[in-house]
């Protein structure tokens, strides 16, 4: 896709990111102890740590994910948004006060408070790092793509643009610039999301998006022998047809250039031959709609079918209430574009045919995530999903170490409230975001995560600016505040305790800085090499691996009283293992080395329904094995 | 090396009871979140039925689980400050 670089979009952007930048640097002259650095001293005012609370957790993810997967697959995006806000609800009653009261400064400290183990100490800090990197490729993938429109650069420099930012915050301040930083984008990002809500509301659902949208064309074909030829028109001549998964597409010259069109029976020898869009890797270069990227005859999409107001057909709605909208969705149909690929010679064809989908579809679960006539493994998958956004919340490291930072439990409790309510009013405005950029016209098929960003610019370049800047810094937020709870892992958890170096305040700090630098440079090289995904399924993945590695941990140390260090290191390793291994062999892993996702070994892309369950059993079994250390380990210590 | 907490925290006598009510309100919560799931892999079709305003089941329900989250949220925090004003006085 091509935009147009605004520099409006520029200045405003260039100003947050400075606004950050002073934010750390004015923060960073204060940082001088371990404290300061890994939990801003404990002395974070609650309402400002709830809100920083819900400045990490809307992420990328949220912000760029979850309404990009609605805008492309409907409600099953929404699953998300609902999944994500259920997980705080196991942070609140489970896991904020318990952790708050065992912790020092990271979730390795949490969990070891009982026992003092070494092996918990390496496998927690080992989670904490793995955790932190799977979820830090989703914010660097939604970074690359959100700087292509603004700034028109490659998808590469802008992961790498954020990076280093990331890497100059983190190294120079810690958790209070952090803190500080998260609040203001987390305020930021819920005025521009309901400023964004009320335009699609005033705007209503409108036949033809706007005058510029692109009027895809259909012809009628007449199929005489094995040759098809189109009716009453000289610019298109169909040159073959291609029969890929049960569907016909043909290539055809149209308007001079070389397409790809589908081909639609209506009959044994009548066809209707519709308008796709399609990316082709030739040998010479990549051609967008037949013809190279500078041409600009590739477009945003999204559109809708029929528009129906009170069963009868209309143009326009006109402005629309906060009920309307989803009734005035349901009763029409919209023109969503599914993606295919295949083979046509020497060149991949990337294609996206137009699939007419009714509202009513759209608006409950089973576009993307298929329910009606589900295989098990499908059913599994939907469970598995379900399972890990509930209880990867609470296992998220970076999460639990922003309990670390107010004065007391019942500021956690307090701060996690307070989260709960913004995070939960963003969520039903995703709904509302996702849907407008579903039928506004502003997809870009090769990115979901660009949608919401976009529905903004079909807004004015104002909110554009505005979005796409506190998108920008949402990013920067959350990757600064993982790339402190992975430094955390890597110079307090790992050299400072495991090693056993006891290194002092100032060499703590500076190993922090450190070890955020080289996590920072992993995390560029992975948002680069991610490119394309999802952000909220790549998130999806990662909950996934929390949940089943750090969860069970905690709930058994709260809850079991023979649970033993062995028991969690045990089920730490289990849960790591177990979920990665199951990621990197899933259909949408395949899909991404480039094979055939259904040569997949595992049918199924969440490895949490497998993983967290086999966590727990071996935390158990292992403890019962291990009680007579157990009495030992305390007997040492005490 | 043992680790305590970043800040000093006093003894909170009511820790047992509001991790009672956590896992409880937890439990309740979690009926809820996982009907939504069987129902939208046993019934899916179910998730298209009217509810009210015009909106289905799928709608009513997610949005319902968020404010329900929200609701729950604040009622534990009512009982468990209640629970502390009363257990920790002495303090």
């Amino acid at each position: 896709m091509i935009y147009d670089v605004s520099i409006w979009a520029l200045i405003i952007f260039i100003t947050f990111v400075a606004l950050v930048l002073g934010i750390s640097f004015y923060f960073a002259r204060k940082t001088k102890s371990a404290s300061g650095y890994y939990a801003a001293g404990g002395k974070i005012h609650w309402g400002v740590n709830g809100v920083a609370f819900a400045g990490d957790y809307l992420s990328a993810a949220s912000f760029l994910g979850i309404c990009g997967m609605i805008a492309f697959s409907g409600y099953d995006g929404f699953l998300y948004s609902i999944g994500f806000l259920a997980g705080w609800v196991v942070a609140l009653f489970i896991v904020a006060e318990p952790i708050k009261r065992f912790g020092k400064y990271t979730f390795t400290d949490a969990i070891n408070a009982k026992f003092n183990s070494r092996s918990i100490k390496l496998t927690a800090a080992i989670s904490t790092l793995i955790v932190s990197l799977f979820y830090l490729i989703p914010q660097m993938v939604g970074a690359g793509d959100l700087v292509v429109p603004l700034l028109g650069l490659p998808h590469w420099l802008g992961v790498l643009i954020v990076g280093a930012i990331v890497i100059i915050i983190v190294s120079t301040a810690g958790m209070t610039s952090t803190t500080y930083v998260q609040f203001i984008k987390g305020g930021l990002l819920i005025l521009s999301s309901v400023i964004l809500t009320a335009s699609i509301l005033i705007n209503g659902i409108n036949k033809k998006p706007y005058d510029k949208y692109h009027e895809f064309v259909s012809f009628n074909v007449i199929k005489e022998g094995d040759k098809y030829l189109v009716n009453d028109n000289d610019n298109i001549q169909i040159l073959y047809v291609i029969e890929e998964g049960g569907k016909q597409y043909a290539k055809v010259l149209y308007d001079g250039y070389e397409r790809y069109f589908q081909l639609l029976p209506k009959n044994e020898n009548e066809f209707t031959l519709v308008e796709m869009l399609s990316i082709v890797n030739t040998p010479n270069g990549i051609l967008y709609n037949g013809a190279p990227k500078a041409e600009r005859k590739f477009y945003q999409v999204g559109h809708m079918h029929k528009v129906v107001s009170n069963g009868k057909e209309v143009d326009s709605t006109g402005a629309l209430g906060i009920f309307s909208f989803f009734n005035k969705i349901d009763e029409s149909e919209i023109v969503r574009f599914t993606k295919v690929t295949f083979q046509d010679g020497e060149n991949k064809v990337n294609a996206w045919y137009q699939n007419i989908t009714p509202g009513s579809s759209v608006l409950k679960p089973g576009l993307f995530y298929k329910l009606e006539g589900a295989t098990i493994w499908q059913k599994l998958n939907f469970i598995s999903l379900m399972l890990a956004l509930l209880f990867g919340t609470s296992a998220l490291p970076h999460v639990l170490i922003r309990y670390y930072t107010v004065p007391s439990q019942k500021d956690a409790r307090k701060s996690t409230i307070v989260a709960i309510a913004v995070i939960g009013f963003f969520y039903i405005l995703t709904l509302y975001i996702g849907l407008g950029a579903m039928i506004n016209g502003v997809i870009d098929v090769e990115s979901s995560n660009m949608s919401a960003p976009l529905l903004a610019k079909y807004f004015g370049i104002g909110l554009f600016s505005f979005i796409t800047a506190v998108a920008f810094a949402t990013i920067l937020g959350t990757v600064a505040g993982l790339i402190v709870a992975s430094s955390g892992a890597i110079a307090h958890d790992f050299i400072d305790n495991y090693l056993n170096q006891n290194l002092s305040e100032k060499a703590k700090v500076r190993a922090g800085r450190l070890a955020a630098f080289l996590v920072g440079v992993v995390a560029i090289i992975l948002g680069i090499l991610f490119k394309g995904m999802n952000v909220s399924f790549l998130v999806g993945l990662a909950f996934a691996i929390a949940a089943s590695s750090n969860l069970p941990a905690i709930l058994m140390i709260l809850f079991w009283k023979k649970t033993t260090s062995n028991g969690i290191s045990a089920s730490i390793i289990t849960g790591i293992v177990l979920s990665v291994g199951l990621i990197l062999f899933s259909p949408s892993m395949y899909s991404q080395y480039g094979l055939n996702p259904a040569d997949a070994p595992i049918p199924i892309d969440n490895p949490g329904i497998f993983s967290i369950p086999a966590s727990f059993i071996v935390l158990i079994v292992v403890s019962l094995f291990t009680q007579k250390n157990k009495a030992k380990e305390f007997n040492g210590h005490d | 090396m043992l680790h305590g907490p970043a800040v000093k925290l006093g003894e909170d006598k009511a820790s047992k009871k509001k991790a009672s009510l956590g896992v409880k309100m937890f439990i309740f919560y979690f009926l809820l979140y996982a009907s939504f799931t069987y129902v939208s892999i046993t019934y899916p079709s179910l998730m298209g039925v009217k509810i009210i305003f015009g909106l289905n089941l799928a709608i009513v329900y997610g949005f319902s689980l968020i404010l329900i989250a929200i609701i729950l949220g604040w009622i534990y925090h009512i009982i468990c400050s209640n629970y502390e004003s009363k257990m920790n006085k002495e303090e």
